[in-house]
């Protein structure tokens, strides 16, 4: 909503506020004003000016010598290139000496060798919006209408010198979106009286009746609707106040007629339509749902097809209107309408809403319809139009009004205590003070022992309940006024749960692995949710996306992942190390299961260190021990898993299935090269577990474990094993047959190459043995020992190396 | 005799001042002061002397023996310290060639706010609900006083997946599935971050996905200044011990009175700059006194107990903060941009 100051002033003495005072004072009270704007940007010097004569220039056909009269001693010749300039007129000019919007300095000038004393002004030049002026000035100078004098401020008259306050209105306060309504909520803030419009009308004798038969056909639909009938209206430009109104408020110009139900929607609120009555096409106005494939040829020339959850104005053949929103071409008002039929209505707003939505039609009617307008104004506001376009237009407005339903409703009552206002802010406003504010909001009440009975008028259509009441003694107080305490409720502990503690170190845990978190989206396109997961499951599809590349949500982190690793690779970012723990997104019942994973994506250089000469590049085990440090870190290094895996879009030599126990949790493994290659990304390692099941896993509690009182024995092992055979089954067998006295294995070599066979391989072991009851005797370790050589012999047929 | 012992001497601090290693200052050592040397050989003819020259003999020769061996002692040591330089000289490094590095992530700038923001409430007695992301229509909208037909759910233009199910639109849902769950026994005092999702092409200012921190505290007594306190330390923890608040009157379909949150700008300190937009405020949170509808819809009886609750934008937070101009960085992930978070 657009607020003029120059107009508001017609309402609420505004004195001694500036614009800026009063858009910080109404945003305190609750209406915020988003911006302060001047009209005049910049201008200086520009008057008004008559034009005495007009010729040609002797040298340019498209150009004229004018001499105007700018109220000085001497005329002033000026060149003008308007089209529309002509002896007589008076305009806008713009002296030498005078400044521009985007400081552009008028100086005196020589056009085709003939002398050119300031500049004939468009209102564009005057820094007016090119959709805001009136059709006739869209191409030329602007020439005033009214009577004015040479010599006199020209910004004066066309309101350049206006502050337009722009509100922000929350969709509670519709009651603001009109000039009265401001002027209340204004007259509230500032607590200084208001004086609004009360239209006197002269009518004939012709009862309007005789001209409109009506028929509502369902109240509910449409509660109110009253046509006032004006003849002899003769329809031309509106006078340069109501312009400048209009221009001020955003609108453009049309004609008296427009202009002024334009006028009184933004004065009152109250949306009315005009039609022109010789075209309605018959005495009868039939308001009714429309038909199903009803088609209705809108103001803008577009025909619509109607349902009928729509409501419509017809003439009792077909729809002259869609109520609320938007009136028919056939019956729109004309150069040559002499009558008119001026519709004011209370429209249900849902049907308005409804009606909107479906045709893709929003305008300044609907809009206030939809938020709901105020019923006991509507016949206000036809007596205004009509007396402004009796004025205006030198119309005759017939005696009543041809009406259905009730014109006003009953103020609603709603009561609050001052006790209860001021435990719910945690103040101490006493009951005076309530009462002022009241009086101050122009809301009538009855108090009883600091009970506040309040008649809410039904301009505030958003107060029903008794917290509206203390919202509104609140602002009102300033909230500046309430004080800051602390809660005295009950004290409670305020902790993560286990799993939030646990997912916190999981990030510590990566970042120390030196991985860099992500926040990547959670929508993603349909090839994207199915490039790691199983093509089979359904998809989780939004209704209506905005864009494919956002229209499912994911069922894995990877695919956003490598999006980012694609992103830095692009931009010589090519050392990448990154993680990221979201939710996937998995169908389930009526709302998805949402499972939080793990996912990372490493590339590049692993470790670096240039001088040093030492580089490392990152490979299939720098992932592995992300995750085993990850184990270890949650108490479940013996009960995670790697095995071999195959994965479509991952290396089928390089790649594991995750499990914890016996649970499938995930997979790390390099990309497929050709996936690589058709992301252009260099050798890039990933890994994806479902982390819920990492976290919920039950662990024991950290538990102390003795230090070690005896020495232990340590015996290397190097063993020739087929090149096939893991390197982890070759431990497992040793685990298993060294028994409890083997308490750790290290494998601390792979060799393969010479003085090894063809097709073997040799791994080292270091095997320490250790007896927590007593030092380890030699029989014992030997035991020991042969058992682990017999066994990886039996099972393996491997053999120490020599 | 006397002579001859000075000749000695003599001798002897000549070769030591020549010594230039430990070996040639132990040979000189053994060759004077040791048992076959010329001052033993002395020492031993002494007997010859009379009782009178005796003791002033064997004075005269402890103190060249002591000469001697000051004298060679003191060599040593110097050799010893030119040693030790020599190989400190030898194992000199440039020190200003550079060090290490450590390998080490962080956090992304939203968790790095999130986290300090949790951290904060925790302190004030606050836990931390989280919910689905995906919604029901009835706890994302109506269980917020928000019905079907409202006005107000066109402010939040949104996802849907069926007609009842919708990405949710704020983190508010946790308000109705937390107070539910306790039956209408408080108090409530729960914080709730997460994604959340609208209808918005995204755009310097403006993302589709973005995060949500929600707020609620319910029980016997809460009021609105309890709010006001409670964003102030809130204010003043994340952004300076210097920061005002006030709060304007707003609207909000769940809370009544709804109000938001300005802080003085930490940029200006008030008096008005770009941060600001030269108000020398800069709005932060939204929030307000739990609608009485949302309250008996979640099963508590608003004529017992009320509530405050608000919701604020970690990504706004985050922008002000250090100064981000473009919401996409957050979801771009550029590593240049992540890894200026690695610092206090
Ligand atoms: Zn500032």
């Amino acid at each position: 909503m657009l607020v003029s100051m120059n107009w508001l002033q017609q309402y609420v003495d505004l004195d001694s506020y500036s614009a800026d005072e009063l858009a910080d004072l109404i945003t305190k009270g609750g209406i915020e004003v988003e911006t302060v704007e001047k009209l005049n940007k910049g201008i200086s010097g520009v008057v008004i000016g008559h034009v005495l004569s007009c010729e040609q220039h002797p040298d340019a056909d498209k150009l004229n010598i004018c001499l105007v009269d700018i109220g000085e001693e001497e005329p002033v010749q000026i060149i003008c290139g308007a089209a529309n300039i002509a002896k007589g007129q008076h305009v806008a000019v713009a002296k030498v000496g005078a400044v521009l919007p985007g400081n552009f300095k008028i100086k005196k000038a020589k056009l085709r060798g003939e002398a050119s004393h300031g500049m004939i002004c468009s209102l564009q030049e005057l820094g007016i919006e090119s959709k805001l002026v009136q059709k006739e000035f869209a191409d030329g100078i602007f020439v005033f209408s009214d009577d004015v004098t040479p010599g006199e401020d020209a910004l004066h008259y066309l309101n350049l010198n206006d502050e337009i306050l722009e509100l922000g209105l929350t969709p509670n306060r519709a009651d603001a979106m009109n000039m009265i309504g401001v002027a209340y909520e204004v007259g509230a803030v500032l607590n200084r009286s208001i004086d609004l419009p009360s239209p006197e009308l002269v009518r004939t004798e012709e009862s309007a009746e005789d001209y409109v038969s009506l028929h509502v056909e369902n109240e509910d639909d449409n509660p109110y609707y009253g046509a006032t009938v004006i003849k002899d209206v003769t329809i031309a430009s509106s006078p340069q106040w109501l312009v400048n109104r209009l221009v001020s408020a955003g609108i453009r110009p049309i004609n008296n007629v427009v202009d002024i139900t334009n006028y009184v929607l933004l004065e009152y609120g109250q949306p009315l339509h005009a039609f022109d009555y010789d075209r309605f096409g018959s005495k009868e106005v039939i308001i009714r749902r429309a038909t199903d494939g009803e088609k209705i040829v809108t103001l803008d020339d577009t025909e619509r097809t109607l349902s009928s959850d729509h409501l419509v104005i017809t003439n009792g053949s077909k729809p002259v209107a869609v109520a609320g929103v938007m009136g028919g071409a056939d019956s729109e008002v004309q150069q040559d309408t002499t009558t008119i039929l001026l519709e004011a209505a209370y429209f249900n707003s849902k049907l308005v809403r409804k009606a909107s939505k479906d045709l893709g039609l929003r305008s300044d009617s609907s809009a206030r319809f939809e938020k709901g307008i105020d019923r006991n104004r509507v016949v206000g506001a036809s007596e205004r139009a009509a007396q402004l376009i009796q004025e205006i237009a030198g119309g005759t407005v017939l005696k009543g009004i041809a009406e259905q339903g009730a014109r006003t409703v009953e103020a609603k009552d709603v009561s609050i205590e001052v006790t209860r206002i001021n435990q719910v802010l945690g103040t101490e406003i006493s009951e005076t003070e309530v009462a002022a504010i009241f009086e101050r909001l122009q809301f009538s009440y009855q108090n009883f022992g600091g009970t506040f009975t309040v008649q809410v008028p039904p301009r505030r259509p958003d107060i029903t309940i008794s917290e509206d009441l203390i919202e509104e003694v609140g602002r009102l107080y300033g909230y500046d006024n309430v004080p800051a305490t602390l809660p005295i409720t009950e004290s409670t502990p305020g902790q993560l749960s286990d799993y939030q503690k646990k997912r916190r170190r999981v990030r510590r845990a990566l970042e120390g692995a030196g991985l860099y978190q992500t926040v990547t989206y959670s929508l993603t396109s349909p090839s994207k949710r199915i490039f790691f997961s199983d093509e089979t499951t359904d998809a989780i599809r939004l209704a209506m996306p905005m864009s494919e590349e956002r229209s499912e949500l994911r069922t894995s982190l990877l695919p956003h992942l490598l999006e980012v690793a694609q992103y830095n690779k692009n931009r010589q970012l090519e050392n990448l190390a990154f993680y990221e723990t979201a939710s996937v997104f998995l169908p389930d019942g009526e709302l998805p299961k949402e499972q939080e994973h793990l996912a990372g994506v490493v590339s590049g250089l692993w470790q670096e260190h240039l001088w040093q000469k030492e580089k490392k590049s990152v490979d299939f085990f720098v992932v592995k021990g992300i995750l085993e440090e990850l184990a270890v870190e949650f108490g479940v290094e013996e009960r995670l898993t790697f095995a071999r895996a195959d994965e479509p879009k991952l290396h089928p030599g390089r790649t594991a299935a995750v499990h914890l126990d016996n649970e499938l949790i995930g997979y790390i493994g390099q990309l497929h090269p050709e996936v690589e290659k058709e992301l252009d990304l260099s050798e890039t390692y990933v890994f994806e577990i479902n982390l819920e099941a990492l976290l919920k896993a039950n662990v024991d509690h950290l538990k102390y474990k003795k230090l070690p009182r005896f020495p232990s024995v340590t015996r290397d092992v190097a063993l020739v094993v087929n090149e096939s055979l893991e390197a982890g089954q070759v431990k497992r067998v040793i685990e298993e047959a060294g028994g409890a006295k083997l308490v750790e294995i290290n494998l601390f070599d792979v060799y393969q190459g010479e003085h090894l066979e063809e097709g073997k391989k040799s791994l080292a072991f270091s095997l320490r043995y250790y007896n927590p009851e007593q030092t380890l005797t030699e029989e014992e370790v030997k035991k020991a020992h042969d058992r682990v050589l017999t066994a990886v012999e039996e099972q393996f047929g491997a053999a120490l190396r020599s | 005799m006397q002579e001859r012992l000075q000749t000695l001497k003599e001798e002897a601090l000549l070769q030591i001042e020549k010594a230039s290693s430990m070996k040639e200052v132990q040979d000189i050592r053994v060759a004077y002061l040791g048992k076959k040397g010329p001052i033993t050989e002395i020492s031993k003819g002494m007997g010859k002397l009379s009782a009178e020259e005796r003791p002033k003999m064997g004075q005269l020769v402890n103190e060249i023996r002591t000469a001697i061996s000051d004298q060679l002692e003191e060599k040593a040591n110097g050799l010893e310290k030119a040693a030790v330089e020599e190989r400190l000289k030898k194992e000199t490094i440039d020190i200003s060639l550079p060090g290490r590095p450590i390998k080490r992530g962080n956090h992304h700038p939203l968790t790095r706010v999130i986290e300090e923001i949790e951290d904060l409430f925790l302190g004030m007695g606050f836990s931390i609900a989280e919910g689905p992301e995906v919604e029901t229509d009835y706890y994302n909208f109506e269980a917020l006083n928000l019905p079907k037909d409202h006005p107000a759910r066109d402010m939040q233009d949104s996802f849907y997946i069926t007609e009842e199910t919708l990405l949710r639109t704020h983190t508010s849902p946790m308000q109705a599935r937390t107070m539910e769950k306790l039956n209408g026994e408080g108090p409530v005092k729960i914080i709730v971050p997460g994604k959340v999702y609208r209808r918005d092409t995204d755009d310097a200012t403006h993302s589709h996905q973005f995060m949500q921190i929600e707020g609620l505290m319910v029980g016997e007594n809460v009021r609105m200044s309890d709010l006001k306190g409670v964003l102030q330390s809130f204010a003043k923890k994340m952004f300076g011990d210097e920061r005002e608040i006030r709060l304007r009157p707003s609207f909000f379909p769940f809370t009544e009175p709804s109000v938001e949150m300005d802080i003085s700008c930490f940029n200006c300190g008030g008096n008005g700059c770009s941060v600001c937009k030269g108000t020398g405020w800069i709005e932060i949170l939204g929030g307000g006194m739990v609608h009485p509808n949302v309250l008996r819809m979640s099963g508590f009886d608003p004529e017992k107990v009320t509530g405050f609750a608000f919701g604020m934008g970690p990504e706004r937070i985050a922008m002000l903060k250090y100064g981000i101009d473009d919401i996409r960085h957050f979801y771009t992930n550029d590593s240049r941009f992540i890894k200026q978070f690695n610092t206090l």
